[in-house]
């Protein structure tokens, strides 16, 4: 499935006036709908959906020896697929280079901000840890996953509790959780990543603008306190980009970060 | 704080490959070859309008302290991914429909900087290759380090943890000031980000020149030139 040229012209020609082909001004994100709950078994799960593109998110929680340079901190993975369900484009397999790169990138975004407080997750310094394992899948792929997959990735965490930890069997009860949840913090990283197409930038892309562009940055940003700080960056596609490019992103994320962010947390704590 | 380790840079280290080089930074040592133009196999994955650049990094087991395992792992991939990137952009791959062109990276020795210095080996064994270039890129990890940026980072540097401990910038720069690569790890607060940028640009106009001279046939060693060590 390729874009066919003429589509690609008229996006790229309307952008050109700031126009999108649904109506939406360049840095508007479609309607992001949260859910949790999505699995009993995980101990935290969310499904995020921004316009038709939908993930799935399952926090597992394990417990393991620290790594030798971190002895008293947990441990955290984050691993993402694309099912053959997303759509025509993905085929059964290993996870192929985009959803590694997904996954790294979710995975720093919530690594640097310091999200996770991670010495809170150490139940015996240098023999036991608790490991974070947050699974995503894209079941359907309508552009922007990246971002969907950082929401979703939030959201499992923030809902997600611990399991019952036998100290004397050193095992988890499974199927057993506590009213605890993760030692979050309030650093709390925004996924967000921008598109060139043509020398125009974009937010939020469908699939078919996704297609049309040929350079894109992600950007994990987090306000700690009054000023907003960059956790993430990966660029990506085979086209380069200017400073100003970089300066106007860096803009542009702040202002989408000011508008996302809280109607994310309102979306969280309405379904508490 | 804005000084770049000693360079080496050295081209055609590999006889066999159409295209070579070797780019030291301090303790960061990379070698990179290149095959190609050549015809893609298997044929489904040819571009009709455009060559491609596939690249393959690998960090050589015994480059690091622990001993890395052989093989491609997640972060090798992802680094790969960011290669082809730096480097398709600066390639004329309309001239090559169809065909594929092999860049193959190794790191000797690493003390950080392992992919910028992969970038830089590469783009001067894609030269050294004859291959169309619309421009040369340089690359550079910006540091900083607590509230400082530091050009160049090393593992030392990256392994700060007090104050706000330490960010990786690495760039990708061509030499007409466009970025082609960029990754960022860490705590930096939007309005430093700026500064970041202009150091990235000031060195990677450095390293143009060590790898220009490297591409005229010089044998670069920065060490070897009376500078300090």
């Amino acid at each position: 499935m390729k874009i066919s040229n003429i589509n690609k012209r008229k996006i790229t020609e309307l952008l050109k006036e700031g126009k999108r082909l649904d109506g939406r001004k360049p840095f508007d994100i479609r309607d992001v709908e949260i859910e949790t709950g999505v699995s009993n078994k995980a101990e935290g799960s969310a499904r995020v959906r921004i316009g038709k593109t939908e993930v799935i998110v399952g926090v597992k929680m394990g417990v393991q020896e620290p790594y030798p340079d971190h002895q008293d901190e947990g441990t955290m993975m984050v691993s993402m697929e694309f099912s053959p369900a997303a759509g025509e484009r993905y085929e059964l397999g290993p996870p192929k280079i985009e959803a590694i790169e997904t996954s790294r990138v979710v995975d720093r975004g919530l690594r640097e901000s310091g999200f996770i407080d991670w010495k809170k997750l150490c139940i015996e310094e240098g023999e036991k840890v608790w490991s974070v394992m947050v699974d995503i899948y894209c079941i359907n792929d309508d552009g922007n996953v990246l971002d969907a997959c950082g929401i979703g990735a939030l959201v499992a965490l923030k809902t997600a509790k611990f399991p019952v930890y036998d100290k004397k069997e050193g095992a988890i009860k499974y199927g057993e959780l506590t009213k605890d949840s993760l030692p979050l913090t309030d650093n709390v990283p925004l996924t967000m990543t921008f598109y060139k197409i043509g020398d125009s930038l974009v937010f939020d892309p469908t699939r078919e603008e996704e297609d049309s562009a040929e350079a894109r940055l992600t950007l994990s940003i987090s306000q700690p306190k009054k000023e907003k700080i960059i956790n993430s960056m990966q660029k990506g596609g085979i086209v380069s980009m200017t400073t100003d490019d970089l300066n106007n992103i860096i803009d542009e994320s702040e202002k989408v970060y000011n508008k996302l962010f809280p109607d994310i947390e309102k979306k969280i704590k309405g379904l508490k | 704080m804005d000084e770049i380790r000693p360079m080496r840079a050295e081209v055609g280290i590999i006889p066999n490959a159409d295209g070579s080089a070797l780019f030291a930074s301090g303790k960061t040592v990379a070698i990179a070859a290149v095959y190609g133009p050549k015809q893609l196999h298997p044929a489904n994955k040819r571009k009709p309008d455009r060559g491609i650049i596939r690249c393959e990094y690998n960090m050589l087991p015994f480059s690091v302290s622990d001993r890395a395992r052989p093989g491609p792992s997640r972060r090798s991939k992802e680094i790969s991914l960011v290669t082809e990137s730096a480097l398709s952009a600066v390639t004329d791959l309309s001239r090559f429909p169809g065909s594929v062109i092999d860049v193959q990276i190794m790191i000797l020795q690493a003390d950080a900087g392992t992919r910028c210095a992969g970038v830089n080996a590469a783009a001067m064994a894609l030269a050294h290759a004859g291959i169309v270039m619309r421009e040369m890129v340089s690359s550079i990890a910006i540091g900083k380090i607590d509230d400082k940026i530091v050009v160049d980072i090393t593992k030392e540097e990256e392994d700060w943890t007090e104050g706000e401990g330490s960010t990786d910038i690495p760039f990708s720069i061509t030499s007409n000031n466009e970025v082609t690569h960029l990754q960022l790890d860490g705590y930096i607060q939007t309005k430093r980000f700026k500064e970041a940028i202009d150091a990235a640009k000031n060195a990677c106009s450095k390293i143009l020149e060590i790898q220009s001279r490297a591409l005229k046939g010089e044998i670069v060693d920065e060490n070897k030139g009376g500078k300090k060590k």
